[in-house]
């Protein structure tokens, strides 16, 4: 057998430092990392990075900053397990293990001239936050961009500057809503795909986009079902859990595909069947 | 002594003591000779210092969940079948470094680890083992990323294979598709023969390294009767295979029936142990484990053998994704017979039989995979 020499070892992470951290959350932070020696980071919107943290470990974190600043590296986490609460610990000028980017991007070319849907749930606005700095930026290529966005509470909104900056455009929809709130919120409570249910759609040129936990997803695409969305143009991003982010370690299986390389963001009517799977 | 060098893929004739020599040679060119040796109770794969190390006249018997050595009547050397350890562990070890980092003044400073540099030669490889190593070699070599430590210890393998005379109990290679004949991917194939003359074995030439190596080794032509006696001892193995597994659509089998009853069953039997894993020759799950010193001055990442029949495995923030043992018993068999062939283009079974032997509680996956069958109406 003449077996390959890589070019380069895909287990082997660069080094980037933390120019910035900013504080969304009690337990979720923004990172900007400054690319080594200026090389700058490509990526596509929808792909994630392994960041490791010196000797506690790595965990894959879907990229959030804009791809038009390819300068600088930007990753919101949220610290809920051994890895991501050391992360929190780190500072301005410390440095992070990089590996990346790596797996499926969100269809943007393909949504050219079309209407483009994101829904969001949580921590999902981030992975999104990439494509709708994009098509913000090169507005005149699509129709209407509309933003739907859940929190579970007014306390838990995550780039809340950011959407309400976007919501003052003329040439956006955004729409936000919480799970719950006390009586001095003024905003709407309800669950995202109630959302769906209200916003003006034509669903034979819409692309949505959505991000968010698995239950979320499942009831906006039920929504999406409901406004006449055909599954192709609905488009979902996956999590599982990672150890490699090549397709080496096993541990993202989804039925069939690697959410690491065939994933994270999948063409909905490609993992219909596995999507209402328990435990798959 | 330069004896005339065989064509690629002819067959000549080789005497135990021309088989001694041969491993001798290898030994002198600087080979890591590997093969299997019996410890343990076991025939487990180790370095071999000549054939007398081998396991000579040791024969086994496997069960579902049952493993025994036994005494041969005969000297033969390769008269078992394929024991707990597969030729996975050289290529992906249950554990090896990544990379080792200390904290320098600008940052990490980040030793990689060293290719491995050696000559690897294994003596004794099965027909399926070959399969399994190709299987594997999809996975690690085979795509777009390359894994690095795989591709620097599979170069340059010397590889002996034997073709299967006695199957074991739990073999079902026939059906899959991956034996008992070596088909391929090996520089000299061994068919022991043990009768109707001395004890002899016709071997054939996979490639030029493997007629250079017999051009120094004493050997004589095979005769006819020698070929229909070694294509007789495979053919007879093909007769005696100790299980059966229906490969008709099997994909699509699975994919219908995620949802099957037996899954809840075959996990009341499962202890979720993790052997069936670790024994299997393709099964390549891995995960990382990182570690500092106390001083937090320096860290070190491992990569080890991981199994999807561990809860960790799944763990995403919350909770596994498949936390009952009916969900990853469902994930492993389904992964092995089904999913596979849609993401590697192969089988990810080739019928070794090990996970049947090595189950404790003797879970058979050719009965677990007729059970899902037996419910499908015939078309």
């Amino acid at each position: 057998m003449t077996t390959p020499i890589p070019l380069f070892d895909p287990m082997v992470p660069a080094f980037a430092r933390i120019s910035r951290v900013d504080r969304e959350l009690p337990d979720v932070f923004t990172w900007h990392l400054a690319a080594p020696s200026g090389a700058g980071f490509s990526f596509a919107p929808g792909q994630f990075n392994m960041l490791y943290a010196f000797g506690a470990g790595e965990v894959p974190i879907s990229i959030s900053g804009d791809p038009n600043r390819p300068e600088e590296l930007v990753h919101t986490i949220r610290a809920v397990g051994a890895v991501t609460r050391a992360m929190q610990g780190l500072r301005k000028g410390d440095t992070i293990g990089v590996r990346g980017p790596f797996g499926s991007a969100w269809p943007l070319a393909e949504a050219r001239d079309q209407d483009l849907l994101f829904v969001a749930g949580g921590l999902g606005v981030a992975p999104l936050r990439p494509a709708i700095l994009h098509a913000l930026a090169a507005r005149s290529l699509y129709r209407r961009v509309i933003v739907l966005a859940g929190f579970r509470s007014p306390a838990d909104f995550i780039f809340r500057k950011e959407l309400e900056r976007w919501r003052s455009r003329f040439d956006v929809t955004v729409e936000v809503t919480v799970d719950r709130a006390d009586t001095s919120f003024r905003g709407t409570v309800a669950v995202v795909p109630a959302l769906i249910a209200e916003v003006e759609l034509d669903p034979a040129a819409t692309v949505a986009l959505l991000c968010g936990p698995e239950v979320m997803m499942r009831f906006a695409v039920r929504e999406l079902e409901r406004r006449g969305v055909p599954h192709e143009r609905i488009h979902v991003s996956m999590e599982r859990s990672m150890k490699c982010g090549v397709g080496f370690c096993g541990h993202c299986q989804y039925g069939p595909t690697f959410v690491c390389k065939d994933g994270p963001v999948y063409r909905f009517d490609r993992i219909e069947r596995l999507f209402y799977v328990r435990e798959i | 002594m330069v004896h005339p060098r065989p064509d690629i893929n002819a067959s000549v004739l080789l005497l135990r003591d021309g088989l001694a020599s041969l491993l001798q040679h290898l030994r002198d060119d600087g080979y890591l000779v590997v093969g299997p040796t019996v410890r343990d109770g076991a025939i487990v794969h180790d370095q071999l210092r000549g054939i007398e190390d081998l396991p000579v006249g040791v024969g086994d018997e496997q069960a579902p969940g049952r493993y025994r050595l036994r005494r041969r009547a005969d000297q033969a050397l390769f008269g078992y079948a394929v024991g707990p350890q597969s030729h996975k562990r050289e290529f992906f070890p249950p554990s090896i470094r990544l990379f080792q980092l200390r904290r320098g003044a600008g940052g990490p400073v980040l030793t990689p680890e060293p290719p491995i540099d050696r000559k690897l030669a294994l003596i004794g490889v099965r027909s399926c083992e070959l399969q399994a190593i190709a299987v594997q070699d999809r996975v690690f070599v085979g795509g777009h990323h390359v894994d690095a430590d795989y591709a620097s210890r599979r170069r340059g393998v010397f590889v002996v294979a034997v073709n299967c005379g006695e199957p074991s109990g739990t073999c079902f290679c026939a059906s899959m598709g991956t034996g008992p004949r070596a088909s391929g991917g090996f520089d000299l194939a061994l068919t022991e023969l043990l009768s109707g003359g001395p004890h002899r074995f016709v071997v054939e030439v996979g490639s030029a390294a493997g007629a250079d190596l017999l051009a120094r080794v004493e050997h004589a032509p095979a005769s006819e009767a020698d070929h229909a006696a070694a294509s007789a001892v495979t053919a007879a193995a093909t007769a005696n295979m100790g299980r059966h597994m229906d490969t008709r659509d099997i994909k699509s089998l699975f994919y219908a029936n995620q949802e099957h009853p037996r899954w809840a069953q075959v996990a009341e039997r499962c202890l979720g142990c993790t052997n069936c894993t670790l024994v299997c020759p393709t099964c390549f799950c891995s995960t990382t484990v990182d570690t500092t010193d106390l001083a937090g001055a320096t860290a070190t990442r491992e990569r080890r053998w991981d199994s999807c029949f561990t809860l960790d495995h799944s763990y995403v923030h919350g909770g596994s994704v498949r936390p009952s043992l009916r969900a990853r018993y469902r994930q492993w068999l389904t992964h092995k017979l089904a999913s596979w062939i849609d993401q590697y283009g192969t089988s990810g079974c080739v019928g070794c039989g090990r996970c049947i032997t090595w189950c404790p509680v003797g879970i058979d996956i050719t009965e677990e995979a007729a059970a899902l069958r037996a419910d499908v109406p015939v078309a």
